[in-house]
């Protein structure tokens, strides 16, 4: 284990973003964290998460797929792409870093998504374990661990010390630009933080979330559920649980005239919308049972049935903490789940 | 950078044909020539006009044409009105093949069958009928029962007066709705027809159509002792991106674009009943 000491986190930052371009959480002037770039003078936030997670590093908010010249009947297909630079996102929570291998298994899978592919290939994930997880936190009901986090480089501040640990070749590779301010450590600190944060997780409300009987062999018997339309009813269709959600990957595919040709771009959309699934010749989700129903049967079910097990949600708690009507998929499994 | 599916590759419209009042077939190449990419019968691919957008569209010609691709084309939205204006000499915008496709060189091999098709749904079954027409010996009889609202919505009349009906092996079966005038030939529902017709159990049956009549024809068949797993059928839903990614057009954990669109009957039991 390597470590520095905390008054040297701003030399830290410069010297990372002499070489790559460095996203890390900031408060904003109305206090909510989010990921910005660092520039000199911005401090890191000491919020628990960002309000918004990091998966726009990988799958922006919106982004050109191509563009088109057309003059009369004639269409000329411009390939936009570039590759994405390298890039460093620092301070990431263990809970977002797992959502980015539950993308993965959707925009890696073959055919994979050439936009994700290079910003996955180029960015670099620096991981910061929690100390202090809050009520709607329950990663560790998927498994996750939130004083261990995952990703590339783990972090740990303790004590007053910075700690870095390499975990994949990348970042093995990568620690290399900031491993002359470094030097060795013994674990004790990170240890006793460890275990400290696990006393806490032990203690949070949503600690024993059971997602038993959430397997692809429930499937049909999950779907004809009657509690969903109880679960469902209060449902607005807002979409919020969707866009800040880490492992919510549906997009759209539009068009815009530019003026002098079109762009076509895709962006996030949400399968709670009431034209998400419209055609001209009908809706097979035509009311926000049926939407609702697929968000969650989707990250508890389906997710799962195609991917080894794996669900689609990181328990965050994001949507906990922002759901306009207070309904979150901790509710939906509580209340669908075999006791 | 690696080759992207959602970036297009550019056809060329050579021919449109008019079939009935609201189905068009238009015939597409590469413009360097030749067919834009190959596929199997069943497959689809994405059209586009851009700055109006892209929709998923069945292939309706056979693999085994080697010199273009045809789409039987109903008019019903936004990008569908503005391919009906189109003309011969027009470009779009094509990507593909999406979608598993039937399994013609597999299941069907050596086998009886039987098609059952309602309006624009011969569209992906033409596909189908045209690739076991070119090879004929690999297959047993050929029935084809087909019906529209009316004869003058029967999509490919022509071929199929011309060309199926007159070919050994193969029998034809027409109905339309209602009784019109200058027309002999069978009145009645779809699913009512191949129950009357009597079918032999024994034949492997595709079916593409009006969800009401996929679902009452099924129960027909099954009525008179086929299987579902002797039916196989085709789905639609909307899509955007045709690689499984963008989280739309799936029937719980089947993607229509990439684990479908071709469905065996007793696949589709396994699946909650949202399509």
């Amino acid at each position: 284990m390597l470590k520095l000491s905390l008054t040297r986190l701003d030399d830290l930052f410069t010297v990372i973003a002499d070489k790559e371009s460095l996203y890390l959480p900031v408060d904003t002037a109305v206090g909510q964290a989010q990921f910005k770039k660092w520039e000199s003078g911005v401090k890191m936030s000491t919020a628990l998460n960002t309000v918004r997670s990091a998966k726009d590093y990988f799958f922006p908010q919106t982004e050109n797929i191509v563009d088109f010249r057309i003059q009369g009947k004639n269409i000329e297909i411009v390939d936009t792409r570039n590759e994405s630079e390298d890039f460093i996102l620092f301070g990431v929570r263990a809970c977002d870093a797992k959502s980015f291998t539950i993308l993965d298994k959707v925009f890696l899978a073959e055919p994979a998504d050439t936009f994700y592919k290079s910003r996955r290939e180029h960015g670099t994930v620096i991981t910061l374990a929690c100390t202090r997880p809050e009520e709607t936190c329950f990663c560790s009901a998927f498994g996750i661990d939130p004083a261990n986090p995952a990703g590339d480089i783990s972090a740990w501040i303790a004590e007053g010390d910075i700690y870095f640990e390499a975990v994949t070749k990348k970042g093995a590779d990568r620690i290399g630009i900031f491993a002359s301010l470094l030097k060795d450590a013994d674990d004790s600190a990170v240890k006793a933080q460890k275990e400290a944060t696990a006393e806490i997780m032990a203690k949070l409300p949503l600690s024993g979330l059971n997602l038993k009987g959430f397997h692809a062999d429930a499937l049909n018997e999950k779907f004809r559920s009657p509690k969903w339309a109880e679960l469902s009813k209060m449902c607005l269709g807002c979409g919020t649980c969707t866009f800040i959600c880490p492992t919510c990957q549906c997009y759209d595919i539009r068009d815009f005239d530019t003026g002098h040709g079109v762009r076509r771009f895709r962006c996030w959309d949400s399968c709670m919308y009431s034209d998400f699934t419209k055609m001209s010749a009908g809706d097979p989700r035509h009311t926000q049972l049926e939407r609702f129903r697929q968000r969650f049967m989707h990250k508890l079910i389906y997710f799962p049935a195609n991917n080894d097990g794996v669900y689609g949600c990181v328990g965050c708690g994001r949507c906990l903490a922002r759901c306009p009507i207070s309904m979150n998929i901790a509710k939906v499994v509580k209340t669908l789940g075999d006791e | 950078m690696a080759d992207e599916t959602l970036i297009p590759k550019l056809g060329l419209v050579t021919d449109v044909r008019i079939d009935t009042p609201d189905v068009k077939t238009f015939r597409v190449i590469s413009p360097d020539g030749g067919k834009c990419f190959a596929h199997i019968p069943g497959q689809c691919a994405m059209l586009s006009i851009p700055g109006i957008g892209e929709a998923m569209f069945s292939i309706t010609s056979s693999p085994t044409n080697t010199e273009y691709m045809e789409f039987s084309i109903k008019k019903c939205g936004c990008l569908t009105s503005w391919l009906h204006m189109m003309e011969a000499g027009q470009t779009i915008t094509i990507r593909g093949p999406y979608g598993n496709g039937f399994p013609v060189d597999t299941e069907f091999k050596g086998k009886d069958l039987l098609f059952v098709a309602g309006g624009i749904g011969l569209a992906p079954l033409r596909s189908v009928i045209n690739y076991v027409r070119d090879r004929r010996a690999d297959y047993g009889s050929v029935d084809i029962v087909y019906g529209s609202r009316s004869k003058e919505d029967l999509v490919d009349y022509k071929e199929i007066i011309d060309e199926w009906s007159r070919e050994e092996g193969i029998h034809v079966y027409l109905t339309i709705d209602r009784e019109e005038e200058g027309w002999d030939g069978h009145v009645g529902f779809v699913p009512n027809y191949v129950k009357e017709l009597g079918f032999d159990v024994t034949k492997t049956v595709i079916i593409c159509g009006p969800p009401i009549m996929i679902k009452f024809t099924l129960a027909g068949l099954q009525e008179s002792g086929f299987q579902k797993t002797q039916v196989y059928t085709t789905m639609e839903l909307r899509m955007k991106c045709g690689v499984g990614k963008c989280g739309r057009c799936n029937i719980g954990s089947k993607y229509i674009c990439k684990d479908g669109p071709v469905f065996r009957c007793d696949q589709l039991d396994e699946l909650p009943n949202e399509y």
